[in-house]
């Protein structure tokens, strides 16, 4: 059977690997457990060890390990990062997955064999700016921003002949990643610097007259009425009050499916489908992971998938889900 | 002493408001510095950009140094073709989407704000690329910045007044607030010309909205932290344009930076300029960017 898109899958932990590997992962994408990563939260990630074990398993089954270094190296400290870049390396990683300008060109130069491939952080959102990293840095693939259509995707890949990895499912950000510091103005920490956006450490709820209030460090995020759901006090899906009336200005509380549009963006040239998650359980990789796995073997096989399957809505985002900026309105 | 520059302005300001503001800013004001153009919205630049060759020229004339700045986010082929003709006709370039160093054909430019350079590494790279001055990114702290500023051969620039930058989008916000699209926006964000509050749910404000650019609802002031920066070799201050009384602003900076007064007198005296919205200066001492600090360990 022809692959119809890889599917790369998210390995929070050691277990989330072997979980994502098992339930039919083509590949997946890990990060070291400090801020060298993008999702660098408690109890998350690996360790040179958990790694070298990780990428072992995963290679005796036909799966490929892609290493996170996407944050943005501090000034002054940026051994850390050059670090993670030459242990991934030594571990037998497929690729590393980087953003910042400095740390491409140390990889370049030190391990001119590992596949570099262009995090989202790094935003590459038109055929310039991906030609810009293909020619100076010498990157395989490009991930593509949340922040796209689908026929853009399509001409992007199209102008610039990139290997391309497009987002499938799990949380939307709506601002171009990489560049947005909202968590860091409220908390201090931010998804750029120190890889979480909106830490649980300043995240917390109280019962107020008006409903559930929602609150990232002294900032109210929401207030949810008995009758809605209550969701994770992420900035850019707050509930704030513009011309007096409350609305969610920028993005509702809402998770990514592109099931529907599976079809569309394989036509448009896009080579791989990545589900995001590194954050969530091992429940929620199994799940999602083995829907994925079997809708992507239909389309392989000429079947068409019969919708989405019921179980994802169950750990989608608020359990709802849009095609974010891959349908037309978006913007 | 470290230099004065002006920003570009950030909001959707008629051609006629631009125009009378540049005036003044050039017979005025004490800035070295004007950046001039379009960086949120590249639907905005028709608007006024056949006033900007005579804008330059005034500000030339009275000896600013004048850079073009370009979009935060460059994407459709309309874009490209627009920045390319600016990037062929400007002497310098202010770069605020890396994607512009392709159309530069090797010129000199300056980093903007909005480029990620947060370490040494990626300052060297974008040194060999022909930048000439780099702008701290507004998240960084006074020691990354020092740090930085210690390791660089170029100019180093820092945003020490206005509403900072937070993010950037495709979508348009100022258009949602409207439940219009981004296509058919109506130019509903040049109603505010130091755009549109965003509040909590309890009232308090926390951050504006300006099209597709978010930013934060205090003014960065940074004038209690000017000498530190100056002494560790930041070699210009960013003043960002609102609707207040800007060659006030530049010229309080420039008698802190000079010592003609000092810090405190100073911002009592932009206190009075810039209320009701509150003072912040976070990140530059590791905290929440919304946060206004004062007692702190120089």
């Amino acid at each position: 059977m022809t692959r119809y898109l890889e599917l790369v899958c998210p390995a929070g932990n050691p277990v989330a690997l072997r979980v994502a590997v098992d339930a039919g992962a083509d590949s997946v994408y890990c990060g070291f457990r400090d801020c060298t990563n993008a999702r660098n939260y408690p109890g998350l990630n690996f360790d040179r060890q958990e790694l070298r074990a990780g990428i072992a398993y995963a290679h005796a089954r036909g799966c490929r390990v892609f290493v996170a270094v996407n944050t943005f190296p501090r000034a002054g400290k940026i051994g850390s990062w050059h670090r993670a870049i030459d242990d991934a390396a030594a571990c037998g990683a497929d690729a590393v997955i980087v953003a910042d300008l400095g740390l491409l060109d140390y990889t370049m130069r030190q391990h001119p064999q590992l596949r570099r491939h262009l995090s989202v952080q790094a935003a590459a959102a038109s055929a310039l700016s991906i030609r810009f990293y293909m020619e100076k840095f010498d990157v395989s693939r490009v991930v593509l921003p949340r922040v796209l259509a689908v026929h853009e995707v399509s001409n992007l890949i199209g102008q610039t002949g990139v290997e391309a990895e497009v987002f499938g499912f799990g949380s939307l950000g709506t601002m171009v990643e990489g560049r947005c510091f909202l968590s860091s103005y409220m908390t201090g920490r931010s998804p750029s610097s120190d890889g979480v956006c909106a830490p649980a450490e300043c995240v917390s709820y109280r019962e107020e007259a008006g409903g559930l209030v929602s609150c990232l460090s002294d900032v109210m995020i929401n207030c949810f009425g008995s009758d809605e759901p209550a969701a994770y006090p992420t900035p850019c899906k707050g509930r704030f009050l513009v011309r007096g009336r409350p609305r969610y200005i920028f993005e509702e509380p809402i998770g990514l499916n592109v099931i529907p549009l599976l079809s569309a963006l394989k036509a448009s040239g896009v080579t791989a489908l990545k589900i995001e998650g590194r954050q969530r359980g091992r429940n929620y990789v199994a799940t999602v992971v083995s829907a994925f796995r079997g809708i992507l073997d239909a389309l392989a096989d000429g079947r068409a998938p019969t919708g989405t399957p019921d179980v994802l809505r169950t750990v989608a985002e608020g359990q709802r889900e849009t095609f974010g900026a891959y349908a037309k309105g978006w913007r | 002493m470290s230099k004065l520059t002006l920003g570009p302005v950030q909001f959707h300001w008629s051609a006629a408001q631009r125009r009378d503001f540049y005036a003044r800013m050039a017979d005025e004001s004490p800035i070295s510095c004007a950046y001039l153009g379009e960086v949120v919205c590249s639907k905005r630049l028709p608007w006024f950009e056949n006033d900007l060759t005579l804008i330059a020229e005034r500000l030339q004339r009275a000896g600013k140094q004048v850079v073009f700045s370009t979009p935060a986010l460059i994407t459709t082929d309309r874009e490209v073709s627009m920045i390319a003709s600016i990037c062929q006709a400007a002497e310098l370039i202010e770069v605020n989407d890396l994607a512009c160093i392709s159309l530069l054909n090797g010129k000199e430019f300056v980093s903007g704000p909005l480029v990620n350079v947060f370490n040494e590494g990626t300052l060297d790279v974008l040194i060999g690329m022909g930048a000439v001055r780099i702008n701290a990114p507004i998240e960084l702290s006074a020691p990354a910045i020092a740090t930085l500023a210690s390791k660089s051969r170029v100019e180093i620039e820092v945003f020490a007044f206005g509403r900072q930058p937070l993010a950037i989008s495709q979508r348009c916000y100022h258009a949602r607030s409207r439940d219009l699209h981004k296509d058919n926006c109506q130019f509903v964000c040049g109603e505010d010309v130091d755009g549109m509050e965003v509040a909590q749910l309890n009232g308090r404000p926390i951050l504006t909205i300006n099209g597709t650019q978010t930013l934060s609802y205090g003014h960065v002031t940074l004038l209690n932290e000017l000498a530190e920066l100056q002494a560790s070799e930041v070699t210009h201050f960013r003043l960002s344009p609102h609707a207040l009384d800007m060659v006030e602003i530049a010229t309080i900076y420039h008698a802190v930076l000079d010592g003609t007064f000092d810090a405190e007198e100073g911002l009592a005296k932009l206190q009075e300029i810039a209320a009701p919205i509150p003072f912040i200066n976070g990140y530059l001492h590791g905290h929440a960017g919304m946060e206004w600090l004062t007692n702190f360990a120089n």
